[in-house]
């Protein structure tokens, strides 16, 4: 891990990981729920939002985490129990697996796997299980409708997200994690490498895509018809409360913070910084903040369009991922592979 | 992709709000300035009503009670007849009721009744919602002066009695 000098059993070594990561989630929604859903949206609807719990209210979240502690656990009557109860642990479990290849330094990764976006990738779409649970358990007509339209666009929109980033996998010549990032930091734009090549000006396209995929996997506006409030009251969330709804929520910001840290590292350069040695032991220090940095500038473009867009209709959802994205992606990959044999 | 303008001024309009600074004003602690001529609470000048029952009969929520009797006041000259005058025993306002419409500011003939723009006075309790009409005269000492007419009208802004 950080400091090699230190020999660690592999039972504390996996202690610590998973501790870090099951810390990471929580800590991820936090920021990512106060930065953005509190401050930046409620700035960009010319409000101050919450300013009451702690300096600028930078506590609210925690305040309603800690209501929701204090919340009834709520069963509906005809509700299969033990699915109910289950569907959000393995909403959560995805987002938890989804750090697991999430590299911050060239030594700080929990597990470098050889084929770490496809990894990521795979276990994302766990999320799908939960939600369909979630929605078919509840005996609710609301939920029933939210969990199959969710079910039906995380579908549709895992088909963009995965071509997008083949195109990244072809210019990087690897499906590491870690490898991206060196693939980036390696490369060079047309013999100029101050920079490496992150793959945002050569995949850039690929980019808008990713992101695009990326809004609709994690059911935000304007691709939240599996939740829309204004229709089916919540879909597949309206019969859970307390603690269980907390796990949504927090699988929910936990996973678009991961999916802003696999985008930053599949197009920003990771926690590359530019003027180090890829292996430099001082990016195990500086890798962490620049890559906290690049999470943030992913997560405010996400929520930007978040906030700014209406809702999509079901039909106008299903097209823009089937006659748009997806030809648009498959393109992508062609241009990609022919400039690759050809430079 | 005829949408993608719009799309993309969509999000220059998100932008540009987020970072124009706030007019909110985080009230409990810091209070805000009404506009003088707010509709906040309504003052009463007791010495000029005459108990001519105008605004209670124009008040559409029946939210002005008006009691009074008449007597007889000396003479002005010697060797006239007494006077015959209206005196004002009980002058409420419900603002449980009131809906700040204004009219019995508008229609007092003898300028007895001002809007002050103070709004803090909440209660309780809705009965102390009810006003006497001590408590809505000490109402006048909040009421702003009128301000001038625009330049060219040949109004002269009217005078608040203090």
């Amino acid at each position: 891990m950080l400091l090699h000098a230190v020999q660690l059993a592999y039972w504390q070594e996996t202690t610590i990981k998973v501790v870090v990561i099951l810390g990471m989630i929580p800590a991820g929604a936090l920021i990512l729920g106060y930065v953005f859903l509190m401050k930046m949206m409620s700035f960009m609807q010319s409000r101050l939002g919450p300013m009451e719990a702690g300096p600028y209210g930078t506590l609210q979240l925690v305040a309603d985490g800690l209501k929701f502690l204090q919340k009834e656990d709520i069963f509906p009557e005809k509700a299969d129990r033990w699915v109910f109860a289950l569907a959000p642990l393995v909403v959560l479990i995805s987002t938890f697996l989804l750090f697991v290849v999430l590299p911050v330094g060239p030594d700080l990764i929990v597990e470098d796997l050889d084929t770490g976006i496809f990894f990521a990738l795979a276990v994302s779409s766990i999320s799908v299980i939960g939600v369909l649970m979630a929605g078919w358990s509840s005996a609710n007509k609301y939920a029933l409708l939210g969990g199959l339209r969710a079910a039906g666009q995380l579908i549709a929109y895992e088909l963009p997200l995965l071509l997008a980033v083949v195109g990244v996998v072809i210019q990087a010549g690897t499906l590491s994690m870690q490898g991206i990032v060196v693939a980036q930091a390696e490369g060079s734009i047309f013999g100029f490498d101050a920079i490496g090549s992150p793959y945002i000006i050569t995949q850039f396209f690929g980019f808008l895509i990713f992101l695009a995929a990326v809004q609709a996997e994690l059911t935000q506006p304007p691709f939240d018809m599996p939740v829309a409030e204004s229709e089916i009251v919540g879909g597949y969330q309206v019969e859970y409360t307390g603690f269980r709804f907390l796990l949504f929520f927090m699988g929910e910001f936990g996973t678009a913070f991961a999916f802003a840290g696999i985008a930053s590292v599949l197009f920003l350069g990771g926690w590359w910084v530019p003027g180090f040695e890829p292996t430099d032991n001082i990016l195990n220090w500086l890798g962490p903040i620049a890559m906290f940095g690049k999470v943030m500038f992913v997560a405010f473009l996400i929520f930007w369009v978040r906030f700014t867009y209406p809702r999509f209709r079901e039909d106008q959802l299903q097209a823009f991922a089937w006659k748009v994205l997806i030809p648009l992606s498959l393109l992508n990959i062609l241009a990609t592979a022919v400039l690759k044999v050809a430079f | 992709m005829p949408q993608l303008p719009g799309l993309v001024k969509g999000l220059g309009v998100t932008f540009r709000t987020m970072l124009k600074p706030n007019v909110t004003v985080q009230y409990p602690h810091v209070k805000e300035e009404p506009t003088p001529r707010a509709r906040g609470v309504i003052a009463l000048k007791e010495e000029n009503c005459t108990a001519c029952m105008l605004c209670a009969r124009e008040c559409p929520d029946w939210c002005i009670y008006i009691e009074g009797h008449k007597y007889l006041a000396p003479p002005r000259r010697e060797g006239g007849s007494p006077r015959q005058k209206n005196a004002l025993d009980r002058f409420d306002i419900d603002y449980a009721l009131c809906m700040y419409c204004g009219i019995c500011v508008e229609v007092c003939p003898f300028e007895a009744l001002f809007w002050s723009p103070e709004f803090e006075y909440g209660e309780h309790r809705i009965a102390d919602l009810l006003h006497d009409k001590e408590r809505l005269g000490e109402w006048m000492k909040t009421v702003p002066d009128f301000e001038a007419y625009e330049a060219g009208s040949e109004m002269k802004p009217k005078k608040v009695p203090r």
